[in-house]
């Protein structure tokens, strides 16, 4: 059932509408929430959702609860290619729990809140963003990894990023739903603008999966991928960042290891015809971000790569 | 003066990214100033250039006091003012959102700390800013609630109001939070909208920043005592909210008194012209900011008052 959750009205003739499509199954009680489109240029979230919306409104007596999906946290800014709320300074993840009396922004993003609290789980789906393409993965605060660990190791995916607490991310949509004891889980994967069907498929799989596991799921579930998940507390995470400006050629794909020494890319000068940086791994460790945007300047971002050994 | 290269980035495609200071005196590290952060801040570019001509000035005729250094950088971010953009035209991210910044980080995080280890040090730190909400308000001094701060110093602008605001979340990364948070007193002095130039309100600012300057013994300047300040929690202003979106026909401006229930607005019908919704005054106040846009979404901040 379609729901119309936020109606904020527009100056010419139309409503700002954040929509959900409600599906209840059996007479389970849990609910689990899919979210996506906080940040408009962000498109994979768009293939689960109709993905899950489809399979679970052909396979309803399948279902032991209920399963909201939310295509559209920021419809305008998808509408419009904006990765932001249009007319509206701040990253939409970085207002959050929002505030009733603030801009329409910070009104939207209480209503949100109020929305998903007492979910039994959100998923909260991302796909980086126009610069990085990204292996399906979680991110999960240092804070809550006990809760969410378990849980997202559930999801099928490649990478389990438990990272550090900082301040600014307090801001963010999951920080906020955890913080009000809703687990809330980050998924990135891709890169924007895009859709990857691939990495749409391990992730539906894992959701049917980890709805089978909190019991909400009684049908059977594609086999899962090979491999394991690696997870992050048990080495590091390094940050390659460019020492030139220029254009990046990469010379690897995504979800790669990469040995010490690698070349994994080029930053090269298209005026000069000369190559600027050749990129190499110190150390050897899997790639799980690299830059998909070519054109770049000192500092910017070329790679994560995870390497099993403790800074 | 010295006028010095204290960043420098290259670019594939366009000439280097280079922000420019301007160094009088030497001594003390007495005040630092900051200008444009955002490519659309012409207002706060415009008042530091106008205090760089101002300090020459000064220079020449031997009033800056001596002992005290003072840098001035009136822009941080030319790039984008230069093609119309307010962020960092590659990935539109804030330089203001990146303090202290990371020198080994992502571009805009190692902009904001060269600039960082450039400002830090000093005594006194000034950004010339733009409040947050795109409007008219009236000239103030803003100043961070972090445990550091000393609101009677931000008085000494002589601006009519001297705001102190309790941090968020995203505004832990700010230079103003960073500066205050690394010992020096920090103030945003904000006027003007983005994108323009307002003459008489810079003419205010400059005088404030002379004045606030002769009040430390920095400089030797007469200027006109500026008023006393009132000090405000900013949470204690009241906000005014849209109950419908519509054309904005507003009736009230900056600095004006008004009364319990008085009318401030009306949201007109786009198609017919009638009257949506009238926007009253909850309190007895002083109106402080008004919105610039003529359309207006529901639930968009219409007005902030102080309270009487």
């Amino acid at each position: 059932m379609i729901k119309t959750v936020i109606s904020t009205e527009l100056p010419v003739d139309e409503h700002l509408l954040i929509r959900k499509n409600s599906l209840t199954g059996g007479s389970g009680r849990k609910r689990i929430c899919i979210v996506t489109g906080t940040h408009g240029d962000e498109l994979e979230g768009q293939y689960i959702c109709w993905r899950i919306g489809e399979l679970l409104q052909s396979r309803l007596s399948e279902l032991d609860g209920t399963v909201d999906i939310y295509p559209a946290l920021n419809p305008m800014g998808i509408d419009s290619i904006t990765r932001g709320i249009p007319n509206f300074d701040l990253d939409m993840n970085r207002i959050f729990p929002g505030d009733p009396m603030g801009s329409m922004a910070e009104n939207t993003a209480h209503s949100i809140i109020e929305e998903l609290r007492g979910a039994d789980l959100v998923i909260d789906i991302h796909s980086s963003n126009i610069f990085l393409y990204e292996v399906p993965q979680v991110r999960i605060n240092q804070l809550t990894a006990g809760t969410l660990v378990p849980l997202a190791e559930k999801l099928n995916l490649d990478f389990l990023w438990v990272h550090e607490a900082a301040t600014v991310l307090e801001s963010t949509l999951a920080y906020s739903l955890n913080s009000l004891n809703t687990p809330t889980l980050v998924v990135e994967m891709g890169v924007g603008m895009r859709i990857t069907q691939s990495y749409g498929e391990q992730l539906v799989t894992g959701i049917l999966n980890l709805m089978r596991h909190l019991g909400v799921w009684k049908g059977d579930v594609p086999p899962l991928k090979e491999g394991r998940t690696i997870l992050s507390t048990k080495g590091t995470v390094d940050f390659i960042n460019a020492s030139a400006s220029g254009v990046f050629i990469p010379l690897i794909k995504h979800s790669n290891h990469a040995e010490a020494g690698q070349l994994i890319g080029r930053i090269v000068d298209p005026l000069h015809g000369t190559v600027l940086q050749d990129v190499k791994l110190e150390k050897p460790g899997f790639v799980f971000t690299i830059r998909a945007y070519p054109v770049v300047y000192e500092g910017s971002l070329l790679a994560r790569v995870y390497r099993e050994e403790k800074a | 003066m010295k006028r010095e290269l204290l960043f420098v980035l290259p670019s594939t495609f366009r000439d280097e990214f280079r922000i420019q200071g301007f160094r009088f005196g030497s001594g003390e590290k007495s005040i630092a100033i900051v200008g444009a952060m955002r490519g659309d801040e012409l207002q706060q570019q415009f008042i530091c250039s106008q205090l760089v001509n101002t300090l020459q000035d000064l220079e020449e005729r031997g009033d800056l006091v001596p002992g005290h250094e003072i840098l001035v950088v009136p822009s941080a971010n030319p790039f984008a003012m230069n093609i119309g953009k307010r962020f960092w035209a590659m990935d539109n991210t804030d330089i203001n959102r990146m303090f202290p910044g990371y020198s080994l980080g992502e571009t805009t995080q190692r902009i904001a700390a060269a600039l960082f280890e450039q400002l830090q040090g000093y005594r006194f730190g000034v950004q010339m800013s733009s409040y947050y909400l795109a409007g008219h308000y009236i000239p103030h001094v803003r100043m961070m609630h972090t445990g550091y701060e000393k609101p009677e110093l931000a008085q000494g602008f002589g601006l009519p109001y001297t705001f102190l605001r309790n941090p968020k979340p995203f505004d832990t990364t700010t230079l103003n939070y960073n500066w205050q948070i690394w010992e020096t007193q920090a103030f945003s002095v904000c006027a003007g909208q983005p994108g323009h130039i307002d003459n008489d309100s810079a003419r205010d600012i400059v005088s404030a920043t002379l004045r606030f300057m002769a009040l430390h013994g920095i400089i030797k300047c007469r200027t006109h005592p500026g008023y006393y300040s009132e000090l405000q929690l900013e949470e204690n202003l009241i906000t005014v909210k849209a109950r419908r979106a519509g054309i904005l026909y507003c009736l009230v401006r900056p600095d004006e008194s008004v009364r319990r229930d008085q009318v401030l607005a009306r949201i007109l019908d786009p198609y017919d012209g009638s009257v949506r919704w009238e926007a009253r005054a909850p309190e007895d106040g002083t109106v402080f900011y008004t919105p610039a846009k003529p359309l207006v979404h529901e639930n968009s901040v219409l007005f902030r008052i102080i309270p009487n």
